[in-house]
């Protein structure tokens, strides 16, 4: 299979035969080009939306938080602009995390690993973190060699800001999660006056350890050993999947610059320049082929591509491309436009389905209502016998007011002739067939009903319903016991 | 223990072609595994987890002995964690108890707050101690009351409910207690077997169970004779006695003819302990409320839902009633 395809005379030297790996630090080569400037962008918009979100003001009213998101779990409310999740629509939220899964298979039958290389949050911090390496340390060189050098006051200072850097990162990563979870000023007003929640104290400690621990030290090791995802999509990548690929056909056999102008028929495109190598935040060399620990975020393109041009070969000698693409290119048949790939079944498929779910839950959206009840039957005891002979059931009401305002919500029986009902706050001389209550803006008012029917009325069906002043209404039937007429 | 630089026997292993890895040397139908070198933070994460169990075990309860188990140096358990914290919910509640206590059942009603907190209280109460004989939710048996309806033997306001549970009905040896007997009019030869059959239909009359005939007329006179001293010239009853309302739809031995029959000739009636010898004032205060809530209390008292109109609505839709 096509997976597996490697250019047999390259085989490195054998693995080492220790049952333990020792952990290399890989100091990526700065670079630059199309893809690299991607994924400044990328990174831009992912740690925009992640730190900037929570300060977004949405006016809902007096009676709702003013926080265009917010989950807001003490009150059991989860806000996203202009919808209002509430505990028992949490299919909305379920469905957003079938259409995240669904997203990345889609994503992945589609391009590739791009998530992994772009948009994975280890990716990004790792990329942030290893920015600030650069920042800090210099270039791949200068840290390999600061990595090598003894401890002196230089290295200790420099280490010291390092990671003093890192740590206010991990920091702010870790404050802004909370911020999701409250009002985002107030809670840092009280973090910052030692009067949040304890919790709130320890989520950030704990995310910060991790965004310190993950992005400053395992980085690539997250990827390669800890990650299931990679694992998951090597079973989804097949020869029609986008990946990054070293073109063997056309670079071996490899040589350095000066070899090649000597005898150029000998040579392929490849000056074993090491630059794509120097480059991969993840430390592997692309012209293995693909394996595990490539993520495939082009940064060896860029290298190779700028290398390629100097040395006034076409680009694209590491290039995006399916394995199917380049056996086909090596037959020499033109390169296919990268398009085509896009629109596989396979792709199509998962586009379908997405889109379908998501369609799914914005027509839920639009549609549902924002007055609910529901009834819970007492059923124990099933009914009551009067002393006049009449029959009570007792029912717990819960009248569901989802509008940001307080609403006077009427609820009357339907069926059930000359039955009457009161709750446990009024007395039941004053029992009626209808009633209205206010509930206050974005809560539950839950009743305790007791619906009483003459003597002689047999156990059936009937319904509440609740109807509020804007003309909305919901009614739950229920069933009404009785007990069988006496001998 | 490991030795990090082991070569693996590795005479016989191969090279797998594509990721250039060891395999473990075995073969399973053509499936063969690669023997890919662990990193070594994962070995130092494995012997940290070591360390802490060892920490683990001296600090906290964990091996099991002969007769019982370590107990750990900084002698946590369970059983006080459990002691603490009803503790803590003592202290929560001694407020409640407090007001309770100098609260007189009479007056309850004029505290709804507190009113609501003795009717959560009589709730978990009621199921430790009544359910037995009362059902769960109060609901009765043929003999035992049942308690939601709005037929009272002995009353069904606050303070004749209260009465009731401190001292009992026929609790020997409380002179407060409930007390009355019906005569055993069959067993004691008062009345015949054919006229206890008149008093039957009688009865059954009273309650629209049977129509009117020549022999509820003559059960219409042994009643006036004999029951109405008790149960009152029309069978509605009377609370001084705790002698049931025969008009009504409620039978607490069952109102077939044999039940009744079977009641007018060996007499029928329950007891129910002096609760005031075995519980303290405040929980039977709270009992009191809350049988006085279950929809057949008489005499209405509005109980407020929670410390403010806010709260009740509680937000989750779920019930915060133990608050």
């Amino acid at each position: 299979m096509g997976w597996t395809m490697r250019p047999t005379d390259l085989q490195p030297a054998p693995a080492s035969a220790s049952l333990y790996e020792k952990h290399t630090t890989v100091h990526p080569k700065r670079i630059d080009g199309p893809f690299r400037r991607f994924k400044w962008l990328v990174m831009l918009v992912t740690l925009g939306i992640y730190y900037g979100t929570p300060w977004l003001r949405w006016d809902r009213g007096p009676y709702a938080p003013d926080q265009a998101v917010l989950i807001d779990l003490e009150h059991r409310r989860f806000y996203m602009f202009d919808i209002e999740i509430w505990p028992h629509e949490f299919y909305f939220v379920a469905g957003l995390l079938i259409m995240a899964g669904i997203g990345l298979f889609l994503i992945t039958s589609a391009v590739g690993r791009a998530w992994c290389g772009y948009a994975c949050p280890q990716t990004v911090w790792t990329d942030l973190f290893q920015h600030v390496d650069r920042f800090v340390d210099g270039d791949r060189n200068a840290r390999m060699r600061l990595d090598k050098a003894p401890w002196t006051a230089g290295k200790a200072a420099r280490r010291l800001a390092k990671w003093t850097i890192y740590l206010v990162i991990a920091f702010w990563t870790g404050g802004a999660w909370i911020m999701y979870f409250a009002d985002a000023p107030t809670l840092t007003r009280e973090f910052w006056a030692g009067d949040a929640a304890p919790v709130a104290y320890a989520t950030v400690a704990v995310l910060t350890g991790t965004t310190f621990l993950l992005g400053g030290f395992m980085r690539e090791q997250v990827c390669i050993y800890m990650c299931p995802w990679p694992r998951i999509q090597t079973a989804m990548l097949d020869e029609k999947s986008l990946i990054v690929t070293y073109k063997d056909w056309r670079g071996e056999p490899r040589g350095s610059l000066k070899k090649a102008q000597k005898a150029p028929d000998a040579f392929g495109d490849c000056v074993d320049c090491n630059q794509c190598v120097a480059v991969c935040p993840t430390g592997i060399d692309i012209r293995e082929g693909p394996q595990i620990g490539c993520i495939t975020c082009a940064l060896c393109i860029d290298a190779c591509d700028r290398v390629m041009k100097e040395i006034g070969r076409p680009r694209g000698l590491i290039d995006y491309a399916t394995l199917e693409d380049c056996e086909r290119e090596a037959a020499g048949a033109a390169p296919r436009p990268v398009w085509k790939t896009l629109t596989h079944p396979r792709t199509l498929i998962y586009l379908g389905v997405w889109s379908a779910i998501g369609a799914a839950l914005l027509f839920a959206l639009g549609t549902r209502a924002h007055t609910g009840l529901t009834v819970q039957s007492d059923r124990n005891p099933p009914f009551m016998l009067m002393s006049d002979g009449s029959v009570r059931n007792s029912y717990t009401v819960k009248l569901r007011n989802m509008q940001s305002r307080p609403r006077t919500m009427a609820l009357s029986l339907v069926g059930l002739p000359g039955a009457t009902m009161w709750t446990d706050d009024m007395s039941k001389d004053a029992a009626t067939r209808q009633f209205a209550r206010e509930v206050s803006a974005d809560v539950t008012l839950p009743l305790r009903v007791y619906v009483i029917a003459p003597r002689g009325t047999g156990g059936g069906t009937f319904a509440f319903q609740v109807t509020s002043p804007d003309g909305e209404s919901d009614s739950s039937e229920t069933a009404f016991n009785a007990p069988e007429p006496p001998r | 223990m490991v030795d990090t630089d082991n070569t693996p026997a590795s005479a016989g292993r191969r090279l797998d072609e594509a990721t250039n890895t060891e395999t473990v040397g075995h073969e399973w139908d053509g499936i063969e595994e690669l023997d890919t070198p662990l990193p070594r933070w994962w070995l130092w994460i494995f012997y940290a987890t070591i360390v802490f169990s060892i920490g683990y075990v001296i600090a906290y309860p964990a091996l099991p002995m002969i007769s019982k188990g370590t107990e750990g140096v900084l002698g946590w358990s369970s059983r006080s964690d459990l002691t603490d914290d009803l503790k803590a919910a003592d202290a929560k509640r001694s407020q409640v108890v407090a007001a309770l206590a100098g609260m007189p059942i009479e007056r309850l009603e004029t505290d709804s707050k507190l009113m609501r907190a003795a009717v959560s209280g009589g709730e978990a109460a009621f199921k430790v101690n009544c359910v037995q004989c009362h059902g769960a939710r109060a609901a009765g048996l043929p003999g035992y009351p049942n308690l939601n309806d709005d037929d009272w033997l002995w009353g069904g306001d606050l303070k004749a409910i209260h009465q009731t549970l401190q001292h009992g009905i026929r609790q020997p040896g409380d002179d407060q207690t409930r007390f009355s007997q019906m005569p055993a009019f069959g067993r004691d030869g008062i009345l015949t077997g054919a006229e206890i059959a008149d008093v039957t239909s009688f009865v059954r009359t009273l309650s629209g169970l049977e129509p009117k005939s020549a022999a509820s007329q003559r059960g219409g006179a042994l009643f006036e004779a004999n029951c109405a001293v008790c149960h009152g010239a029309t069978g509605t009853g009377m609370r001084e006695f705790g002698a049931p309302n025969l008009a009504d739809a409620i039978w607490l031995y069952g109102g077939s003819r044999d039940d009744i029959t079977a009641t007018i000739t060996t007499a029928r009636y329950g007891q129910m302990p002096a609760w005031g010898q075995r519980l303290d004032p405040v929980t039977i205060k709270m009992l009191t409320a809350y049988v006085h809530s279950l929809g057949g209390g008489e005499n209405f008292v509005a109980v407020a839902k929670a410390a403010d109109k806010d709260a009740s609505q509680d937000a989750n839709g779920l019930d915060d009633a133990t608050d």
